[in-house]
C-alpha cells in the first residue's frame, strides 16, 4: 500500500534521516531529496539553533517526524509535558504521519534512552495499544509503530514478535513502520525466519519502511546504523515491497556518518529493489476488475 | 563501585512475575530490568555479579530473560547494559568537555559513572542529562577532590551553555514597551536562556581554550568521527582563582559568554530576582553613573535579554544560580 490512511495517503518516495553533519550541505546546496525524517526529540526544544535549522529545512523539504522516546510499551502513562512539546512540533512540521517504536524504555519516570524489547503477551499488547490510541487522539495525526531490533527474549512471552505486532496495531488501529533491517537482526539473534515475519505483517497497515546497516559480532548482530545496507536486508526489502507495496522508504545512518552524497546514493539503491514490487503492483491492479467480477459471481451463486 | 540506589527509581520486586496478566505485572518486569541495566558495570565492563540484596545477577536475570544457543540470559542483558552506559557516558563527554579536561580522563570517567548511578535520566531527552551534575559534585565532593569547588564552577558553566543553546526565548522587550513606565514600578524578566554566573575562577576562558584545542585536534586528524571519548591530547592550563561575573547567553542562535563589571552584574541579578528597575539600579552601588546604567541597559536590550514578565509563572528562576562557589 504505497499510500494509505496510516501515511495520510502520501507517496513520499525515498527519504533520508536529517543529521547534524549534513546540515551545512543541505542548507547551502539544497540537494534534491524526496523527504527528510527528523528525530522528534532533537527538535522538541524551546528555542535556539535546532528550531532555526528546522524552519529552514521546512521551507524547502517535506519532513516526517520519527520519535525515540514515546515508549508505547512502557507501563507508565504518557507524559503530559512530553506530549505537549510533541504536539507543538507536529504543528510546526505538519508531519503527515508520526512514527515511534514498539518498545519500552522508561519506568517510574526514569529513562534508559534505549529501545527495549516487549514481553509478547496479550496484556502488554492491550496496554500498548491503549497508549498508542491515547497519543494519536491527543496529537491528531496518524501513527505508525516501528518494530525494533532485539537481543533478548522474555520467558513470559505468549506469541511471536510478528503476532504481537499484529495484535497491537489491530487493537490500536494504527500503522506500521516496517524496519526490515530490524527484522533481519532479530531473526539472526532469535533464530527465526525473517520471511515468516514478513508474511505475518498485515500489509495494508504498512505506512513506511526503514532500511539500515548492522554489525555482525561473534554471537549476535547489532543494529548499529553505521554501515551501508547489507545484501540480506536488501533482499528482505525487495520482498517486503512485493508484499506491502512501495511505501515511503527511509535509510537510517546514524553513526560514522559519511558525506551527504554517499548516504543519498545508498538510499537511492532502494530503487533497484522495488522494481519487482512496482511490476507486481501494476499486475495486481490490472487483475483487480477480473477478480472483483469473479468474487461477485461467487457471491451471487445459490 | 559501591552500589547506590538510583534517585527516582522505585525499588525492584523480589522476583520477576511468572505471567503478565495485569499492568502491575508489566510494571514489575520493567522495573526489575531497569534496575539491572542501571547498576554500574564492573571495571571490565561486565554487569555486576550481584543484584540488590546480594542475589546473584545470573539468578535474577534468568528469571525473566531466556538464554539462547549462543548467549546466557546475563550475556543478553549485558548487550543492553553496555548500550545504556555507553550512550549516557558519551552524552556527558559531549556536554562537559571542560570538566573532563579539568579532572583528567580517569577521574572524569569515575565521576560520570558515579553521577549516572545516582542520577539516572529523568527526562525524555538526553539534553537534560547533565542538569544535576553541579548538584552531584556538591553532594559528593570526593569524586572531584582535591578541588571540588573548581569542578563545580566548570559544571555550572557547562550546564548554562546547554540552557543557552536551546532554552526558551520569549518575546523581546522593545523600547516602546518601556516608554512612560516609572522605574519604581517597572519590573523586567530575563530570557529563560540567559544564565548569570558569579564564578570564583575564569572558567569561561578555560572552556573556550579546551574547545579550541579539541577543534584543532579534529581538524588535524581529518577523521569523520572520533567518538566523544577519544584522547584529548595537549593539556590546557587550569584556571587560576579570580572572580568573574559571566552571563551565558545566545545571540542570533550562537552561544556567547559576556563578562560584566560587578555593579552591572548586581543590577542584572536584582532584575532577575524580581526587583523593580529603580531598586535594581540602586543595588548597583553608589559609584554607578546614570550614563553607565543607560549604556548597560542599551546593550542588554540590543542583545534581547529582557522579555515580558509572565503572569502566573515564576519569573524568579532559581536555576540561574548566581552565587559563587565556596
Amino acid at each position: 500500500m504505497p499510500a494509505n490512511r496510516f501515511n495520510a495517503f502520501t507517496d513520499y518516495g525515498i527519504g533520508l534521516g536529517l543529521r547534524v553533519p549534513h546540515y551545512a550541505h543541505i542548507l547551502e546546496r539544497k540537494p534534491l531529496v524526496d523527504w527528510f525524517e527528523i528525530i522528534s526529540e532533537n527538535f522538541m526544544v524551546d528555542g535556539g539553533r535546532p528550531l532555526q535549522v528546522l524552519d529552514r529545512i521546512l521551507e524547502q523539504y517535506r519532513v516526517v517526524q520519527h520519535g525515540v522516546s514515546m515508549y508505547f510499551g512502557s507501563a507508565d502513562k504518557p507524559d503530559r509535558a512530553h506530549l505537549r512539546k510533541l504536539k507543538t512540533l507536529v504543528k510546526r512540521t505538519k508531519t503527515p504521519w508520526l512514527s515511534d517504536h514498539l518498545c519500552w524504555g522508561s519506568i517510574d519516570g526514569t529513562y534508559t534512552h534505549d529501545l527495549l524489547p516487549m514481553p509478547y503477551t496479550f496484556s502488554a499488547a492491550r496496554r500498548t495499544a491503549e497508549k498508542i490510541r491515547q497519543v494519536r487522539d491527543y496529537l491528531e495525526v496518524p501513527i505508525c509503530v516501528e518494530n525494533v531490533s532485539s537481543y533478548a527474549e522474555f520467558h513470559v512471552s505468549e506469541m511471536t514478535e510478528w503476532e504481537f505486532l499484529r495484535e497491537v496495531v489491530e487493537r490500536a488501529d494504527c500503522g506500521i513502520l516496517l524496519d526490515v533491517n530490524n527484522i533481519y537482526v532479530s531473526s539472526q539473534n532469535h533464530n527465526f525466519d525473517p520471511y515468516d515475519y514478513l508474511r505475518g505483517v498485515p500489509p495494508e497497515r504498512v505506512g513506511q519502511i526503514h532500511i539500515a546497516g548492522h554489525t555482525r559480532f561473534e554471537k549476535y548482530l547489532l543494529d548499529t546504523h553505521d554501515h551501508p545496507v547489507l545484501d540480506p536486508v536488501w533482499k528482505l526489502y525487495a520482498r517486503a515491497t512485493q508484499l506491502c507495496g512501495v511505501s515511503a522508504t527511509l535509510l537510517e545512518w546514524d553513526d560514522r556518518i559519511p558525506s551527504f552524497g554517499e548516504v543519498h546514493r545508498e538510499a537511492l539503491k532502494a530503487k533497484k529493489f522495488i522494481g519487482g514490487a512496482r511490476t507486481h503492483q501494476s499486475q495486481s491492479k490490472a487483475s483487480e476488475p477480473r477478480r472483483a467480477r469473479r468474487d461477485a459471481k461467487v457471491m451471487s451463486a445459490p | 563501585m559501591k552500589a547506590v540506589r538510583p534517585i527516582g527509581l522505585k525499588p525492584p520486586p523480589r522476583h520477576a512475575p511468572r505471567r503478565l496478566r495485569t499492568d502491575a505485572d508489566l510494571r514489575a518486569l520493567q522495573r526489575l530490568m531497569t534496575h539491572a541495566l542501571v547498576q554500574p558495570l564492573r571495571p571490565n565492563d561486565e554487569v555486576a555479579p550481584r543484584f540488590h540484596a546480594g542475589r546473584p545477577m545470573a539468578e535474577v536475570v534468568g528469571e525473566f530473560i531466556k538464554p539462547n544457543d549462543r548467549l546466557t540470559a546475563v550475556e543478553r542483558l549485558q548487550i543492553y547494559a553496555h548500550s545504556y552506559w555507553s550512550r549516557l557516558i558519551d552524552c556527558v563527554y559531549d556536554d562537559a568537555p571542560g570538566l573532563r579536561a579539568l579532572l583528567g580522563e580517569k577521574k572524569f570517567s569515575a565521576l560520570v559513572r558515579a553521577y549516572l548511578a545516582k542520577y539516572p535520566s529523568r527526562s525524555f531527552t538526553l539534553r537534560n542529562l547533565c542538569s544535576r551534575l553541579p548538584q552531584f559534585i556538591r553532594e559528593e565532593p570526593r569524586w572531584t577532590a582535591p578541588d571540588p569547588a573548581r569542578a563545580h564552577a566548570v559544571a555550572r558553566f557547562e550546564w548554562a551553555q546547554t540552557v543557552a543553546f536551546d532554552g526558551e526565548a520569549r518575546a523581546v522587550l522593545t523600547p516602546e514597551d518601556l516608554a512612560g513606565r516609572p522605574p519604581a514600578k517597572l519590573r523586567l524578566a530575563l530570557q529563560p536562556y540567559v544564565s548569570l554566573l558569579v564564578l570564583a575562577w575564569p572558567v569561561d576562558d578555560y572552556v573556550i581554550a579546551v574547545k579550541q584545542r579539541d577543534a584543532l585536534r579534529d581538524e588535524a586528524s581529518h577523521a569523520v568521527d572520533h567518538g566523544p571519548r577519544a584522547s584529548t591530547g595537549k593539556r590546557v592550563a587550569r584556571p587560576r582563582r579570580g572572580r568573574v561575573n559571566v552571563v551565558v547567553h545566545r545571540y542570533r542562535e550562537r552561544l556567547f559568554y559576556k563578562r560584566l563589571s560587578a555593579p552591572a552584574f548586581k543590577i542584572l541579578a536584582a532584575l532577575a530576582a524580581g526587583q523593580s528597575v529603580a531598586r535594581a539600579v540602586a543595588a548597583g552601588g553608589r559609584g554607578v553613573t546614570p550614563a553607565a546604567v543607560q549604556e548597560w541597559f542599551a546593550t542588554w536590550m540590543e542583545l534581547g535579554w529582557f522579555c515580558r514578565r509572565q503572569a502566573g509563572r515564576a519569573n524568579r528562576d532559581k536555576s540561574r544560580s548566581i552565587k559563587p562557589e565556596a
